[in-house]
C-alpha cells in the first residue's frame, strides 16, 4: 500500500431544504481506485467539475467518504483519533493565495501549524528558518503578505505546509490564479521539494505544460479515473484528452497533427528539445533529396 | 469609432514621497475593427492603461480622444462612453449580484435610462451572444458552473451594445475547453458584430491566435506595437521583460538556426504545420 | 478615503519603546489615561507633558505622525471646547447674546483640549510602536484571567488578527467591485439618500458573497493546518518580560504618584 490509497471511494454532495430532507445528490467521486507511492510526484488533470478538487479533500480529511475508504499511511480518514496525524502527514496548499495565508507577517504565517502542532518554540523557529529556506523565501521574512506577488504568496503557503514537517502535498491549483512567471517559480518550488526533500507531490492543476516532468499523471473525468500513465503515455493520446475537455501543449499538438499527415515522429512528444531531435533529422533529409 | 491616447502620464500618490509612475507617455490609436492584444508582465500598468480607456481612471496628464472627442473636456458624457467602451474586469462573476441571471444582465442597459422593452431586448441580445442557453436566465447567477458565470458577466457588459469591448484575462481560471469557448465567443464578436476588441492575456498562444496587433507594456511604458508576427520576432527582448514567444515560434526558431529554410513569421500550430509539410513535400490536409 | 486613516499605523523603526513587551505599553498607555483624568492644575499636566515629551523622544517616530491622528477628532474637540468655554458658570469676561465667556470656562475648556489631545498622542504612540500581531498577543495575554469566567479570549484575538490581514484585501475589493459597476453605468455618487442606499445593492451584495467565500476558504485552510483552537498550541513568539519592561513600569508608578502628588 502506498502513501495515499482510495478504494471504491464515493462522494456525494447533497443539498439539502429547509426541513432537512434532501433534495438534490451530486455525485462528485464515483467509485475511484487509486494508489499512490511515496515519493512520486503525481499530476492530476480533469476539467472543472471532474471531482480533481474533491479528491485533494479527501486525503486530507477535510471531506470524508460518503463510501468506501481512505488510507493516509495506512491511517483511515475516517478514524477521528487520527484527523490531526493525517493532516500533519499530508499538506494542502489552496487556490487562491489570499484566502489561506493566516499571518500578518511571513515568517509567522510559516510558524502557524507547528504551533497548532504544540512544538516548543525553538524548534518552531528551527522549521520556519528551513521552511522559508526551502521554498526560497527567507528574504521575505518580515515582510506583510500583503506587500507580496501571487507566486510568493503560494510559496509562503507552501513553506507553511513544510513547516509541519509532511510527507506528502496536496496542491489544489494552486497556480490557477498566477501570472505565467507567478507559475513557474510554484512549479520549480514544487519539484525542488519532491527531488531534494522526497516529499510525495500530488499536483491538481489544468494547465498542461506543469505536467509534463510528473513521474505519473492521472485524468480524472465525471468523478473516475479515466487515464492513468507516464506523461508521455498521456498526452500520445491526445484525442482522448481532447474529448476529456482538455488540451495538451502547442509542441505535443504540433507533433501530433503532423504524424497523422504521415511524418515519423514518435510518440507523445512532450518539449521543444525532443520535437527538434525528432524532427530535424526529417527534415534534413527531405531538403538533402529536394 | 477609434480610440487615441496621447502621451498618457498616471502617477500613483502624486504629490507625496511615493509618487510612482503607473503609465508614461503611453500613446496609441485603436481603430475600429481590431483586435488588439494587450501583453505586459504583473504590474506593466497594462490593468491601469484599459482603466483609462472608458474614464474610470484619469490621466495625470495627456489626452484621450474616443471617436475624435476629447474624453476630459468639460460636460463630457463620461457615463455614455462607459457604455460605448464596455470593460470586462478580470474575475468578472464577483461582480453578479441580482437574484437571477436576467435581471443582472439588464443592470447595464438599466442604467442607460432606456425603456422596460429596450433593457430586456437588448440583456436576451447578450446572453444569446455569449451562448448561454434560455433555461440558465431565471437561474441564480450563482449556482452557474464558473465558466457560466463568466458568461453571464460578459454579457451584463454587452448588453450596453457597446462599440469596443476591453476584456482583462477573461479565461483566468477556466478549464482549458472552457478558455477555448470563451474566446471563440469573443472572436465571434470581432468578426460577426464588427466589434473592436482589446484583450489583456498572459497566454502568448491565445493572443498569436486572435489578434491582429499587439500592444507590449512594460514597467509603465509602451514596448511595441505591431502586428503579432512582428513582435514575436523579437522573443528575446520580450523574455528580458518577463514575457514569451508562443511555443512554436521556439520550435520554428530553433529549426531555423540548423539551416531549415522557414518562414520566421510562423506563430500557431496550423501555420507550423502547413509550413513543415510543404517542406516534406505532402501537401496536407488542410495546406 | 479608507486609506487615508493613520491612527494606529505601525511606524518600523528600532527603539527602546518598540522594543517594550505590548502588555507593558498596554499598560503604560492605561497609566497615562488615567493619569490625565487625575491630573488637577498646571503643574500635573506639566508632569504629564514632560512624560509624553520623553516618550515621544524615546520612540523615534517623527512627531507629524503623531498629531495625525488628531484630524480625526478636531471636531469633537471643538465642540467640547466651545461647550465647556461658553456654558461654564462663573466669572463673566465679556457676554454675547445668551453666550457668556468666563474665567472657569476659559481654564476648563483649556484642559479638556489638552486632556484629548494627550489622549489620541498617548494612544498613537502605542500603536505605531507596536505591530497589530503584538498588540493582538498583548491583549491576549494581559486579558488571559477573563478565560477563567467564561471570555474565549484566544479566539477573539485570532479574530482580530484576522481581521487585520483582511482588512487591506477587503478593501481593494471593494474598489474593483465599485469599478466594475462603474464601468456597467453604475453612479454611486449622484441622487438622493434613498437612491445613494439602493446604489449600494449591486456593490454589497458582491462583497458580502466575497467576503463569505474568503471565510469559508480561511476555516478550510486553517483547519488543513491543525488548527484546533487556543488548547495545546505553542506559541512561536512567546511574550516575556526583559528588564527594560519593568524599568518601564516603575517608570509608571513614579510618573502616576508625581501627577497625583503635585
Amino acid at each position: 500500500m502506498g502513501i495515499i490509497k482510495a478504494s471504491r471511494l464515493i462522494y456525494d454532495y447533497i443539498r439539502r431544504d429547509e426541513d432537512d430532507h434532501v433534495e438534490e445528490v451530486n455525485r462528485a467521486i464515483d467509485g475511484l481506485e487509486l494508489d499512490i507511492k511515496a515519493g512520486d510526484f503525481v499530476a492530476i488533470l480533469g476539467h472543472n467539475g471532474s471531482g480533481k478538487s474533491t479528491f485533494a479533500k479527501q486525503v486530507n480529511g477535510i471531506l470524508l467518504p460518503t463510501e468506501g475508504t481512505v488510507w493516509i499511511s495506512g491511517m483511515k480518514t475516517t478514524d477521528e483519533n487520527h484527523i490531526w496525524d493525517i493532516r500533519k502527514t499530508a499538506g494542502m496548499v489552496f487556490q487562491n493565495p489570499d484566502n489561506q495565508i493566516i499571518g500578518n507577517i511571513v515568517e509567522e504565517d510559516v510558524g502557524f501549524g507547528p504551533e497548532n502542532l504544540g512544538v516548543p518554540t525553538d524548534e518552531i523557529w528551527r522549521r520556519v528558518d528551513e521552511s522559508l529556506e526551502a521554498v526560497g523565501m527567507t528574504a521575505y521574512r518580515m515582510k506583510s503578505p500583503n506587500k507580496l506577488s501571487g507566486g510568493q504568496k503560494q510559496r509562503v503557503a507552501i513553506a507553511g505546509v513544510m513547516a509541519m514537517k509532511p510527507q506528502c502535498i496536496i496542491l489544489d491549483e494552486p497556480t490557477a490564479m498566477l501570472d505565467p512567471n507567478g507559475r513557474q517559480e510554484v512549479i520549480r518550488t514544487i519539484h525542488e521539494l519532491n527531488k531534494k526533500e522526497g516529499i510525495t507531490v500530488l499536483l491538481i492543476t489544468h494547465y498542461m505544460e506543469e505536467v509534463i516532468w510528473a513521474d505519473r499523471v492521472i485524468v480524472m473525468d465525471d468523478g473516475h479515473l479515466v487515464m492513468d500513465g507516464t506523461p508521455r503515455e498521456i498526452f500520445s493520446r491526445v484525442e482522448e484528452l481532447k474529448g476529456y475537455r482538455l488540451d495538451v501543449p502547442q509542441v505535443t499538438e504540433l507533433a501530433f497533427e503532423l504524424k497523422r499527415e504521415g511524418v515519423e515522429l514518435p510518440d507523445g512528444i512532450l518539449t521543444i528539445e525532443e520535437l527538434i531531435k525528432y524532427l530535424l533529422p526529417v527534415l534534413q533529409s527531405a531538403g538533402a533529396r529536394a | 469609432m477609434s480610440i487615441r491616447a496621447e502621451h498618457i502620464n498616471y502617477l500613483y500618490g502624486e504629490g507625496t514621497a511615493f509618487e510612482q509612475y503607473a503609465l508614461k507617455d503611453v500613446s496609441f490609436e485603436i481603430g475600429d475593427g481590431q483586435f488588439v492584444g494587450l501583453i505586459g508582465h504583473t504590474g506593466s500598468g497594462k490593468s491601469t492603461l484599459i482603466q483609462h480607456l472608458n474614464g474610470l481612471l484619469r490621466a495625470s496628464s495627456g489626452k484621450i480622444y474616443y471617436n475624435g472627442e476629447d474624453i476630459y473636456q468639460d460636460g463630457y458624457d463620461m457615463k455614455g462612453l462607459r457604455s460605448r467602451v464596455g470593460l470586462v474586469f478580470q474575475y468578472p462573476e464577483h461582480q453578479l449580484f441580482e437574484v437571477d441571471v436576467f435581471s443582472d444582465v439588464c443592470f447595464g442597459p438599466g442604467n442607460q435610462g432606456l425603456c422596460r422593452e429596450e433593457i430586456e431586448e437588448r440583456a436576451r441580445e447578450a446572453l444569446c451572444l455569449v451562448g448561454l442557453e434560455e433555461r440558465f436566465w431565471t437561474q441564480s447567477p450563482f449556482e452557474l458552473s464558473g465558466g457560466q458565470k463568466r458568461r453571464v458577466a460578459i454579457a451584463g457588459v454587452l448588453a450596453m451594445r457597446p462599440e469596443v469591448l476591453i476584456l482583462d484575462e477573461p479565461t483566468a481560471g477556466l478549464d482549458p475547453r472552457g478558455r477555448d469557448e470563451i474566446l471563440d465567443e469573443i472572436s465571434a464578436l470581432h468578426k460577426e458584430k464588427q466589434m473592436t476588441i482589446v484583450l489583456v492575456s498572459h497566454s502568448m498562444e491565445d493572443i498569436a491566435r486572435y489578434a491582429d496587433r499587439i500592444l507590449v507594456m512594460s514597467h509603465g511604458e509602451k514596448l511595441f506595437d505591431a502586428p503579432p508576427k512582428e513582435v514575436f520576432r523579437h522573443y528575446r527582448e520580450l523574455e528580458r521583460i518577463g514575457l514569451a514567444a508562443p511555443q512554436i515560434t521556439y520550435v520554428v526558431q530553433k529549426l531555423r538556426e540548423e539551416g531549415i529554410p522557414l518562414q520566421e513569421d510562423i506563430t500557431t500550430v496550423e501555420e507550423a504545420k502547413a509550413a513543415i509539410l510543404k517542406l516534406l513535400g505532402k501537401a496536407g490536409s488542410e495546406a | 478615503m479608507i486609506r487615508e486613516i493613520t491612527l494606529g499605523q505601525y511606524y518600523p523603526v528600532d527603539s527602546v519603546l518598540h522594543r517594550l513587551d505590548p502588555r507593558t505599553k498596554l499598560f503604560g498607555t492605561m497609566v497615562f489615561i488615567v493619569s490625565l483624568f487625575l491630573a488637577d492644575g498646571l503643574a500635573a499636566y506639566g508632569v504629564a507633558t514632560l512624560f509624553l515629551v520623553l516618550v515621544i523622544r524615546l520612540s523615534r517616530v517623527p512627531f507629524s505622525f503623531m498629531v495625525r491622528g488628531l484630524k480625526a477628532i478636531l471636531f469633537l474637540l471643538l465642540i467640547s471646547v466651545s461647550f465647556n468655554l461658553f456654558l461654564t458658570p462663573g466669572t463673566e469676561i465679556f457676554r454675547l447674546g445668551f453666550l457668556k465667556l468666563t474665567w472657569e470656562g476659559l481654564r476648563l475648556a483649556g484642559f479638556m483640549a489638552l486632556r484629548l489631545i494627550y489622549l489620541v498622542i498617548g494612544s498613537s504612540v502605542m500603536t505605531l510602536t507596536t505591530t497589530p500581531n503584538e498588540l493582538t498577543d498583548g491583549l491576549e495575554k494581559s486579558m488571559g484571567f477573563m478565560n477563567r469566567v467564561g471570555v474565549p479570549v484566544h479566539e477573539i484575538s485570532m479574530m482580530m488578527s484576522i481581521a487585520l490581514r483582511f482588512i487591506p484585501i477587503l478593501v481593494e475589493e471593494t474598489d474593483k467591485i465599485m469599478k466594475a459597476q462603474m464601468a456597467r453605468g453604475a453612479d454611486f455618487e449622484s441622487g438622493n439618500l434613498i437612491q445613494k442606499a439602493k446604489s449600494m445593492v449591486p456593490l454589497l451584495v458582491p462583497l458580502f458573497i466575497s467576503a463569505f467565500r474568503r471565510a469559508t476558504d480561511l476555516a478550510m485552510a486553517m483547519e488543513a493546518r491543525c488548527y484546533h483552537g487556543g488548547a495545546g498550541r505553542t506559541k512561536m513568539k512567546p511574550l516575556r518580560y526583559a528588564r527594560r519592561d519593568y524599568i518601564g513600569y516603575l517608570v509608571y508608578l513614579v510618573y502616576l504618584a508625581a501627577v497625583i502628588v503635585i
